[in-house]
């Protein structure tokens, strides 16, 4: 919620942005160190990355990762929003784009117009992803599972339900001149076009339109609709959501179900607008980047989308450090130390923030502020 | 006031002075904003029990902080067997044989009472704990105490008056002579009761002596062998129980000048509101904390309830807007049973809410005040429209709220957090007025709001009884419940054990009502 | 129960009545068990079963498990919830990878336990002093720990000899023990196939001879845990921190020294369960973990919070992860003792006038009866995900009967005691 008096001062927006800032400095230095420990020149990692990120193909394709990271970001958001936490973000993303996949190379799928196939496999991949999340949220609500520790062990049991029904004699087909298995291609008549990207022959993923349009409707949702605001106050103070009137049960399986039908979406760019198959190399582990993306970008639909661009600059314009002899496996340490960095950045920021508050509202009132009546 | 000796030293005729086991001379403690002891004297005789009674809010808890080392004395002294010592943590206060038993247990309940007693102070054998000795000793006092305390039963087996001996055998344990105990009968039965003060006659008989602090004066009488009674942070009188009645201990405590409610004309219809009958709550471990509870509110009317903290008022209020569920009884709202309804839909009917805590339950502190106007009334308007918050509308209703209740605040966008807690209820009372409630559950509504702001607060709650709201007032403040009220209850224990009329109940009558100390019929 | 977060939608219920079992119980149990699984084994034919082979194999894939769940017993029983088991687990395969090749595997073993108990000072640095969600902070470790293991891999490894980008180069074994002369008489009985007697016999072969010192340590480990939390000082306080810190407070225990001291000690125990899983292929390898600090953690969970439940859970899940290597009828009989357990649960829960969880565990149990009866097999795939399926049933249908320490994954302060 805006905790903001006049939303754009200089002075909040300083606030807003001190503690992501503070954390990629912190990052930075500790990346620094590695990397002189181990006997390589920081100046040097930064310069190639640089280089790198400034070339066309690599600016599209850190488009497209950020595409698919904001998607996973957004569905973990809408639990984090409700101090749920959606772990399971990647089983859900992975069966979801299995089944759509399943479902888009499906040969009666050649007869339908485009706009239909590409409808009904969007549609299928948002309602398997909802189903595995509500899974746990069902259990949350009705046994008291900790959906924590349900969320994790769905994913690992999609990953196992995933490849046994990638298999010849299910849903999947051998790709022909490899040893890669995957489901039945999707053809072109299905498939989303992609932008071209000026300088290079890399392509946008067209459903990086999608993509804005749940940021907007995760926006939209939060602060304009009803239901945004129940969600909202139930993780502030679940006590107040009750005595206002929240159905705090109901509340959970929604939004677990919400979460989950976004996170289903998080394949999509990729399996519509490039792989056109799910196989055994469809990118793994977003769901977990999602996270570290909801957390940096405070859960904010422009913070979170700020923060997937970094990450997919990051990803891509590192690609090219293993080649020169520093593992690329840098960015990722970077990226964890940011996660744990921001969060701690946020905390320290949020109390400083609020005590500034009351010492202004005290001097606007003439007044400090004055202490609680003491129940002696 | 009641012929009663002042607390000087003895009344016998000695040579010299008695060494008292716990002296505090003119202990004075302050606090922003508030002077919670003032110039309080008390003299505990070795080996007796000495009661220290007063109200909610009279200094009690803060003087015994004082005691038990937790906090530090502006003035004053505390001797212990004459000698004038200075606690500056809880543990000098251990070192100088005191012990504390809180009012709300600290014990794990996953442990067994061995585990409890001995934490923190474990005996060892080499590298292991030695249970053995430990165990022993733990026999040994609570069968010198008579205490009947099993070492290895988990403590969430035990019921709450077996728990509050672990936490006795606890201070016990580590050499306490004097204890302290917190309102100890808060939370026991009868039967506990009887069980905790033979335990105390049989402490006492072992020569320890025993501060209790409480507000049940047919309890203190029952146990006690001398009183000090506390009111508005100082001592007042210091008696002997076979001296004093119960009701002039209630007069000393209460104050004897009531105030004198307004002359208005009655705006109580006979068309009823809301109607409860026969309604039971239960615990978490099954007991009674509301018990077969009924009564109406009609139209216009204020029903007051009077009580002391801790006899069910939390508990009722949270019936009433279905936040809890009822073991047994109906509601009835304007006609229509609501007992099966929940929260929102109530609220939907017109049913309004000033929270007790509105830290826990009226605000999202860290939102802005616009935001926190709409908590409650999330399907009213102005704050919605269909699916969809308006809020121009929201904003524009909190602005009026602002203006028409007074709320001091540079403006609608800063985090309710950062007001004063009398400012953040105020917007709660003006939220919950808005959109003609038809009844208002008012739990403590002017806690810890300025004299100005309730004295607004209270005309606009009756000038919304002038245009028929029911209230339902739950209060420990008095004057606002005489001053408010059409009709007065008292609840004790779960029940609601008189009716008086503001206009003529006397502060004796209402004093032993809410702490039992005899049957007053009004 | 909840891991931070929301817990309103959790009835307040007193917690269960619980009966202290005496150890003999659990031996009888023991019994049964083997008693029904020879049943099974009989009727289906799978001798793989009881076979001493897949016993030891068993064995050898439960011990980094049952240290990953130890590490997590550790850490949850003075309250914080370790996520991260995962990446501590992850650091102590790399340590146990980089030490191991050049000074033995002892020194692997070490580096492991060092490496593991960093990861765990991270966490309690995070955590305790500086509030961080538990989740986060343990989410956020398992994201760092294979990009730095692989990094550093990279680095190390990819020149050394034998090694590559992602793995280490070899690691020789160490020694194993076996109880003298019982190789050959168990050997024998087992061949018999008789009832019971032959199972048991494959069972002790497998647990008893050619073990592992390394597993040897680990149950040692186990011995020690159950000592130091439940019979010395050190032990209680640690647990008090995870029952009741301000109590704890109050009584003057250093809530915060303690909690730091149960993590590291969580970071080291999943560190060297990483460890020992790469001595025991040889080498550290990329990805190697697999989940299994996942699978700690739901033994744990399945134990109870309790090292002996712990081990059994271990056990159970190391026997399911051994069996997909032998024989495929013996996973296939599997499903019909998953089954039978489950209509045991409901008859459990029936006893305990739980009905709607009793009447769900019946149809479950049902299911699994006719898939084993329907089927002949089943599919390799699916077999990797039984001990999080296992995990998901016993949370959802024998809740009750767990007690999790009463203030996990809440955030404590210091002076919020009276």
């Amino acid at each position: 919620m805006s905790t903001n008096t006049g939303r754009f001062s200089p002075r909040n927006i300083g606030l807003g942005l001190a503690a992501p800032v503070g954390a990629l400095i912190f990052a930075l230095l500790i990346c620094a160190l590695i990397l002189v420990g181990t006997g390589h020149a920081p100046v040097d990692v930064v310069n190639q990355m640089i280089k790198s990120a400034q070339r066309p193909r690599t600016a599209a394709n850190s488009l497209n990762s950020a595409t698919t990271y904001y998607l996973s970001a957004v569905a973990v958001a809408i639990g984090f929003k409700m101090r749920l936490f959606n772990i399971g973000v990647d089983g859900q993303y992975r069966f979801a784009a299995m089944m759509a996949a399943a479902v888009g190379g499906a040969s009666f799928m050649g007869s339908l117009p485009s706009f239909l196939r590409i409808l009904m496999v969007i549609v299928v991949a948002m309602i398997v992803g909802a189903v595995w999340a509500g899974i746990a949220g069902f259990l949350k609500v009705t046994r008291g599972v900790s959906e924590v520790i349900s969320t994790i062990m769905l994913n690992a049991i999609a990953t196992a339900v995933v490849a046994y029904l990638l298999n010849p004699h299910r849903l999947a087909v051998s790709v022909a001149g490899s040893n890669n298995i995957g489901t039945a291609p999707i053809t072109p008549g299905g498939q989303v076009p992609g932008f071209s990207y000026p300088g290079s022959s890399s392509k946008i993923f067209g459903l990086i339109l999608l993509a804005v349009l749940v940021g907007f409707l995760y926006w939209f949702m939060l602060n304009r609709t009803r239901f945004g605001f129940d969600l909202k106050a139930t993780g502030l103070s679940e006590s107040a959501a009750v005595a206002s009137g929240v159905n705090v049960k109901k509340m959970i399986v929604v939004s677990m179900l919400i979460s989950g039908a976004a996170a289903g979406l998080v394949g999509m760019p990729q399996l519509l607008g490039s792989s056109y198959s799910y196989a055994l190399d469809f990118p793994s582990g977003l769901g977990f980047t999602g996270i570290a993306i909801a957390l940096l970008g405070r859960n904010h639909p422009v913070g979170m989308a700020f923060a997937a661009l970094l990450w997919g600059v990051l990803d891509q314009s590192s690609n090219v450090l293993d080649i020169s002899g520093v593992p690329k496996e840098i960015v990722v340490i970077m990226q964890g130390v940011i996660v744990l960095s921001v969060v701690i950045a946020y905390e320290l920021v949020r109390r400083y923030r609020l005590r500034l508050e009351q010492r202004e509202v005290g001097k606007a009132l003439g007044t400090t502020k004055a202490p609680e009546e003491v129940s002696a | 006031m009641c012929a009663i000796s002042e607390d000087t030293n003895g009344g016998t005729a000695e040579t010299q002075p008695p060494v008292y086991a716990v002296e505090l001379r003119g202990i004075t403690k302050r606090f922003p904003g508030v002077v919670a002891n003032s110039d309080i004297n008390v003299g505990v005789r070795p080996g007796t029990v000495h009661a220290l009674v007063g109200e909610n809010g009279a200094g009690k808890s803060t003087l015994m902080k004082i005691l038990y080392g937790m906090q530090r004395p502006d003035e004053g002294t505390i001797s212990i067997d004459g000698a004038v010592l200075d606690f500056q943590t809880p543990a000098d206060a251990i070192a100088a044989g005191i012990g504390m038993v809180h009012q709300h247990f600290m014990l794990a309940d996953n442990f067994t009472v061995l585990e409890n007693v001995v934490l923190g102070g474990e005996p060892k054998a080499g590298m292991g704990l030695d249970f053995k000795s430990a165990r022993a000793k733990i026999l040994e006092i609570s069968s010198r105490y008579g205490l009947g305390v099993d070492p290895d039963r988990l403590v969430d087996e035990l019921g709450v008056g077996e728990r509050q001996r672990v936490e006795i055998l606890k201070v016990l344990y580590r050499g306490a002579r004097i204890l302290i105990l917190d309102e100890p009968t808060a939370v026991l039965v009868p039967q506990e009761v009887d069980e905790l003060f033979g335990n105390l006659r049989e402490l006492k008989a072992e020569g320890l002596t025993i501060l209790f602090i409480s507000h049940k004066l047919d309890e203190v009488l029952s146990v006690a062998d001398d009183i000090t009674v506390v009111r508005r942070g100082t001592t007042v009188a210091s008696v002997v129980p076979g001296e004093v009645t119960a009701r002039q201990l209630a007069e000393l405590m209460v104050g004897s000048a009531l105030p004198v409610p307004e002359l208005r004309e009655s705006t109580v219809t006979d068309t009823p509101v809301l109607d409860v009958s026969g309604i039971t709550v239960l615990s978490s471990d099954g007991r009674a904390v509301l018990e077969n509870l009924s009564f109406t509110i009609h139209a216009g009317e204020v029903l007051g309830i009077a009580g002391v903290e801790g006899n069910g008022q939390a508990e009722l209020v949270e019936a009433l807007m279905g936040i809890r569920p009822l073991a047994t009884g109906r509601i009835e709202l304007s006609g229509k049973g609501i007992t099966k309804l929940s929260t929102r839909k109530r609220r939907d009917l017109g049913m309004a809410y000033i929270p007790e805590d509105r830290h826990r339950q009226g605000l999202l502190l860290e939102a802005t005040l616009w935001e926190n106007r709409i908590l409650g009334h999330q399907t009213q308007a102005p704050n919605v429209r269909g699916p969809l918050l308006n809020r121009k509308g929201a904003r524009a209703d909190t602005e009026r709220i602002v203006e028409e209740y007074d709320v001091r605040t540079p403006g609608i966008e800063v985090a309710i957090a950062s007001l004063s807690g009398g400012n953040q209820q105020k917007l709660i009372v003006g939220r919950e007025m808005t959109g003609d409630p038809v009844v208002l559950i008012a739990s403590h509504p002017t806690r810890g709001v300025d004299v100005g702001a309730q004295a607004a607060i209270w005309e606009h709650i009756r000038r919304a009884r002038a245009e028929k709201l029911a209230v339902l007032m739950i209060s420990a403040d008095l004057d606002e419940l005489i001053g408010m009220s059409d009709r007065l209850s008292v609840i004790l224990r779960g029940k609601l054990v008189a009716e008086y009329d503001p206009k003529s109940v006397t502060p004796a009558q209402l004093g032993s009502a809410m702490t039992g100390a005899g049957e007053e019929v009004a | 129960m909840s891991a931070g977060g929301l817990n309103v939608a959790v009835e307040e219920k007193a917690a269960p009545v619980k009966r202290r079992l005496s150890p003999i119980i659990y031996l009888w149990l023991a019994l049964a068990a083997v008693v029904v699984v020879s049943l099974v084994r009989v009727l289906t034919g799978a001798d793989d079963l009881t076979s001493s082979g897949t016993v030891a194999a068993a064995l050898t894939a439960a011990v980094p498990i049952a240290l990953a769940g130890l590490g997590g017993l550790w850490s949850e029983r003075a309250g914080v919830v370790n996520i991260g088991l995962e990446g501590m687990m992850v650091l102590g395969t790399w340590g146990a990878g980089f030490a191991g090749y050049q000074w033995g595997a002892w020194a692997g073993v070490v580096a492991g336990i060092v490496l593991g108990a960093f990861g765990g000072l991270i966490h309690a640095v995070a955590t305790v002093t500086f509030g961080v969600d538990h989740i986060i902070s343990g989410v956020a470790i398992t994201l760092v720990a294979p990009g730095l293991t692989l990094f550093l891999s990279k680095l190390y490894f990819a020149h050394a000899p034998g090694g590559g980008q992602k793995q280490s180069p070899p690691i020789a074994d160490v020694s194993r023990v076996s109880v003298p002369g019982l190789s050959s008489l168990l050997g024998d009985l087992e061949q018999k196939h008789w009832f019971v007697l032959s199972d048991l016999a494959g069972v002790l072969r497998g647990l008893l001879t050619n073990v592992s010192l390394l597993s040897l340590l680990a149950v040692l480990l186990f011995v020690v845990t159950g000592y130091v939390l439940w019979r010395t000082p050190f032990g209680l306080r640690v647990r008090s921190c995870g029952e009741a810190p301000q109590a704890a407070e109050s009584l003057g225990v250093n809530v915060y020294r303690y909690k730091y001291a149960a993590i590291v000690a969580s970071g080291a125990l999943a560190g060297l369960g990483g460890a020992i899983l790469a001595i025991n292929s040889s080498q550290f390898r990329d990805g190697q973990t697999g989940g299994r600090g996942y699978i700690g953690l739901a033994s744990m969970i399945f134990g109870n919070w309790r090292p002996g439940g712990l081990a059994a859970g271990a056990g159970l899940f190391g026997y399911t992860d051994a069996m997909q290597l032998r024989s495929e009828s013996a996973v296939h009989a599997l499903l019909l003792l998953l089954g039978l357990a489950l209509l045991v649960l409901a008859v459990v829960q029936v006893r305990a006038k739980r009905f709607a969880v009793a009447v769900v565990a019946a149809v479950l149990g049902v299911a699994f009866v006719l898939w084993f009866a329907l089927t002949d097999v089943v599919p390799p795939e699916l077999v990797s995900a039984t001990p999080y399926v296992v995990t998901l049933l016993v949370l959802s249908l024998a809740a009750q009967r767990l007690r999790i320490p009463k203030y996990v994954g809440q955030l404590y302060r210091r002076g919020q005691g009276g």
